[in-house]
């Protein structure tokens, strides 16, 4: 007979050498002495857990003090919130706040919208090899880094540019896509969802062919046109996948891409080019305003914590979506 | 199936065909305009005249570049940090994912580890800190920077614990019965079942530690320790790099700085279009596993 406390005690009893545990005498003692070797496995990684990811976390007192460059955080004046107030209390911390999730907040949207709508398209052609071909093409960006991206970018899109060539050659004026501060927060989100938009659509391809072929036959004999087929058979399908992205993507509001913007940025975009990482990075690091730059950072990480706590609970509790 | 026929559907059909050619070219055109600058003469640099073509051909650039002791050494940097960060990647992946995946054994500890990790890793404490702990834990100019931090991944480790899940226990526990240890068994029966997954981490982790750069720039301050990509930002962004500092500069009268640039930019690319196929068979499996996992 099985019933729930046999299915326990199996799970429990479980172990490399049966006889010597029984269900009633699981000790501390008696899982070691079974099974040291998981827990000698996880002492690697524990170490580097230590080291890299819980013991940066004293630095966080540097945001409660005046920093002391010589001395550390031990030798300095503990100031309470003093910090906290001078940074939140400037008009430079909400502006880079700002910049950070407009630009972050734009790439999401217009980034799943191109890798939805992409998807969708690539699965209306019905020669393989083209679907294929498209597919390497439109990938490729994406596992470039921003520094060669970027690089590329500042040759292409620069006033001499074969874009800027082109736009002369329609009699408009030169577009100053990176140093126009009106222009340049769309320049970095078209240029993220340009390079993303082919890998983001990768998952959406994989849940299109999860889709029972049958349902498009029957929906062809009922008399369906393209349009409804895709309403009503290739949307419900990808929908699970859209609602899991979206949940999963409110971790990233605070992300607005370090890498890209430090790589295409200058002094003349600052006003709504700058983001919280690369101002950390400039004022904070460079500039060795280091309680400053604590507030901030630390602002980021508990935002945004809090934020992928909430998308993995959203995920969980809407795509039946679990981490471990 | 029953094709529909219609004159509108051919015509949405066709309008599909040209936007996907569209967006396809869209990303591989401006590649080739770097490259044909990278081979185009510094006479037609200078003109604005190379458009998808090299005008005025000439190797110099790259000969500049090949011979040139800075990018050498931080090509060499790179290629040691992949292959050492790829083994250590995979290595701790491994050894962690084996415990965490095995729910059947009762193991006091481990959801509490779980969520360890999880808080460790995904909480970032900020630059500051970080920056000034590296310090005091002497990683600053050290090689193993660009190593331990980027070797524990809990995407990794994420898609290796389902992996590992999938592989019936019994085969585990057949192994156990005739006297095989975890190590054993984590060795001999499930790395081997894993190559699917371990594939997937090692080109993900590969391309990662290729393309990665700013531990370069902020934790290690000597030029030379510099890793391909942070020799190329400090080119792009602020050109602190001297091009005529190198010897020979007069061997190389079509050189230019925008031509160097340029094959700079597409010798860094040419790595990852190498391993490009082998990703693309496998980064549909690395999603599947990683992220819709019921």
């Amino acid at each position: 007979m099985i019933d729930n406390s046999t299915v326990t005690a199996v799970k429990r009893e479980a172990v490399p050498v049966p006889s010597t545990l029984t269900k009633n005498k699981t000790s501390w003692r008696m899982v070691w002495q079974q099974h040291k070797a998981l827990y000698i496995m996880l002492i690697p990684a524990a170490i580097l857990l230590v080291l890299l990811n819980f013991y940066p976390m004293w630095g966080v007192g540097i945001a409660f003090v005046k920093y002391n460059l010589v001395k550390g955080l031990s030798g300095s004046e503990f100031i309470g919130l003093q910090n906290f107030q001078m940074v939140f209390g400037r008009p430079e911390t909400w502006s880079i706040i700002r910049n950070t999730v407009v630009i972050a907040v734009g790439k999401i949207i217009l980034g799943q919208l191109a890798a939805v709508i992409f998807a969708l398209m690539i699965h209306e052609v019905r020669f393989p090899p083209y679907k294929r071909l498209v597919q390497t093409l439109t990938t490729l960006p994406y596992f470039l880094s921003w520094i060669i991206v970027g690089a590329v970018m500042v040759v292409v899109l620069g006033s001499n540019g074969p874009v800027n060539n082109i736009v002369e050659g329609l009699g408009l004026r030169p577009i100053r896509f990176l140093a126009d501060r009106n222009i340049f927060p769309l320049t970095i989100i078209l240029s993220d969802v340009w390079k993303g938009f082919g890998f983001g659509a990768v998952i959406y391809l994989a849940a299109l062919t999860q889709i029972n072929p049958e349902l498009y036959e029957a929906a062809a004999v009922d008399g369906a046109g393209r349009g409804a087929r895709m309403r009503n058979i290739t949307i419900p399908g990808i929908t699970p996948t859209i609602v899991l992205m979206a949940a999963l993507s409110l971790g990233s509001v605070l992300n607005a891409g370090f890498d890209q913007i430090l790589v295409l940025y200058n002094s003349v975009v600052y006003s709504t080019g700058d983001i919280i990482d690369t101002w950390v990075y400039r004022v904070g690091l460079l500039g060795t305003s280091y309680e400053i730059a604590t507030v901030v950072g630390l602002f980021k990480g508990a935002v945004g914590f809090t934020l992928i706590l909430i998308s993995y609970w959203l995920a969980g509790k809407y795509a039946n979506y679990r981490i471990f | 199936m029953i094709e529909d026929r219609s004159l509108t559907y051919r015509i949405v059909d066709i309008f599909i065909w040209i936007v996907l050619a569209l967006l396809a070219l869209s990303c591989v055109l401006p590649f080739i305009h770097v490259l044909s600058v990278s081979f185009s003469n510094s006479s037609a640099i200078a003109a604005d005249a190379v458009g998808l073509w090299p005008v005025g051909f000439q190797l110099e650039n790259y000969q500049y570049i090949l011979q040139n002791r800075d990018f050498i050494n931080s090509f060499g940097v790179s290629i040691v940090r992949v292959f050492l960060g790829v083994f250590s990647t995979l290595l701790l992946v491994t050894v962690t994912a084996y415990p965490l995946s095995l729910d059947r054994i009762y193991m006091p500890g481990r959801t509490v580890f779980k969520v360890l990790m999880l808080v460790g890793l995904l909480f970032g404490v900020g630059l500051i800190p970080t920056f000034l702990s590296y310090r005091n834990l002497g990683l600053l100019n050290s090689f193993l920077v660009l190593i331990l931090p980027l070797a524990i991944n809990i995407f990794y480790i994420i898609i290796m614990i389902n992996f590992f899940r999938g592989i019936p226990y019994e085969l585990a526990e057949a192994a156990w019965l005739d006297g095989a240890s975890h190590w054993n068994v984590l060795y001999r029966i499930y790395i081997p079942i894993s190559k699917p997954a371990m594939a997937t981490i090692a080109l993900f982790a590969a391309v990662g530690h290729w393309n990665s750069w700013f531990d370069g720039i902020i934790y290690l301050n000597q030029a030379d320790r510099w890793p391909l990509q942070s020799f190329l930002y400090a080119l792009v962004s602020t050109r602190q790099i001297n091009w005529q500092s190198a010897t020979g500069v007069r061997d190389f009268m079509e050189a230019t700085p925008e031509g160097l640039s340029a094959a700079l930019i597409f010798v860094a690319a040419v790595p990852i279009l190498l391993v490009y196929p082998f990703l693309q068979r496998y980064f549909i499996t690395g999603l599947t596993l990683g992220s819709v996992k019921e």
